[in-house]
């Protein structure tokens, strides 16, 4: 089995886009409808990885 | 107004137990192979990467609350990834708790990966039982 090695940022990418799909497939009726709430479910994953990064970097000063 | 929703076990319990087993296939056997192959290439992608991230699997311990709850909660989003599960802990692919964020994320995605056949399995049931398309 190959290790991977993933930084902070490209395991909260992945998990934000294999999640988003997930949501997307199992909540809406239509595709399109689908396709919509997956993008918007992934833009507020990464939306909020920036914003508690940056929290997290202020909040240290 | 006609009900169209059958509470039977035999119509839908197949398809759930199908979703758990081999995620996707729930969906393949109620028809929706487009949706099913999205939702097996989800799981099987996010638990892949929590091994090769050599994530730990987690083994069910009771003892204060906090631990209760991770421990068997961590276990039982392990199981729900099915054949996977089975098949890493048959063929000795289970990894020993290390210390380190990839590993940490590795167990989280081994975890994440049996709640998102869950919601593949809510889904199929649903379909199943005619409450959704």
């Amino acid at each position: 089995m190959p290790k991977v090695t993933l930084s902070h940022f490209e395991a909260s990418f992945l998990f934000a886009l294999f999640t988003s799909i997930v949501l997307g497939v199992v909540t809406k009726r239509t595709d399109r409808e689908r396709v919509r709430y997956a993008v918007y479910c992934f833009a507020w994953f990464v939306g909020a990885v920036f914003g508690l990064s940056w929290l997290m970097y202020l909040g240290h000063g | 107004m006609e009900d169209k929703t059958d509470n039977s076990p035999g119509r839908w319990a197949p398809a759930v137990l199908l979703a758990w087993i081999v995620p996707g296939a729930g969906h393949l056997l109620l028809k929706r192979p487009g949706r099913g192959g999205l939702i097996a290439a989800s799981v099987v992608a996010m638990f892949l990467l929590g091994l090769m991230m050599r994530g730990a699997l987690f083994s069910p311990m009771t003892g204060d609350l906090l631990t209760t709850v991770i421990y068997v909660g961590g276990f039982l989003g392990n199981v729900m990834s099915g054949i996977l599960y089975f098949l890493t802990v048959w063929l000795g692919y289970s990894q020993p708790d290390m210390a380190g964020h990839v590993h940490d994320y590795g167990s989280k995605f081994l975890v994440a990966a049996g709640l998102l056949n869950v919601l593949g399995m809510v889904d199929a049931y649903e379909i199943a039982k005619g409450q959704k398309d």
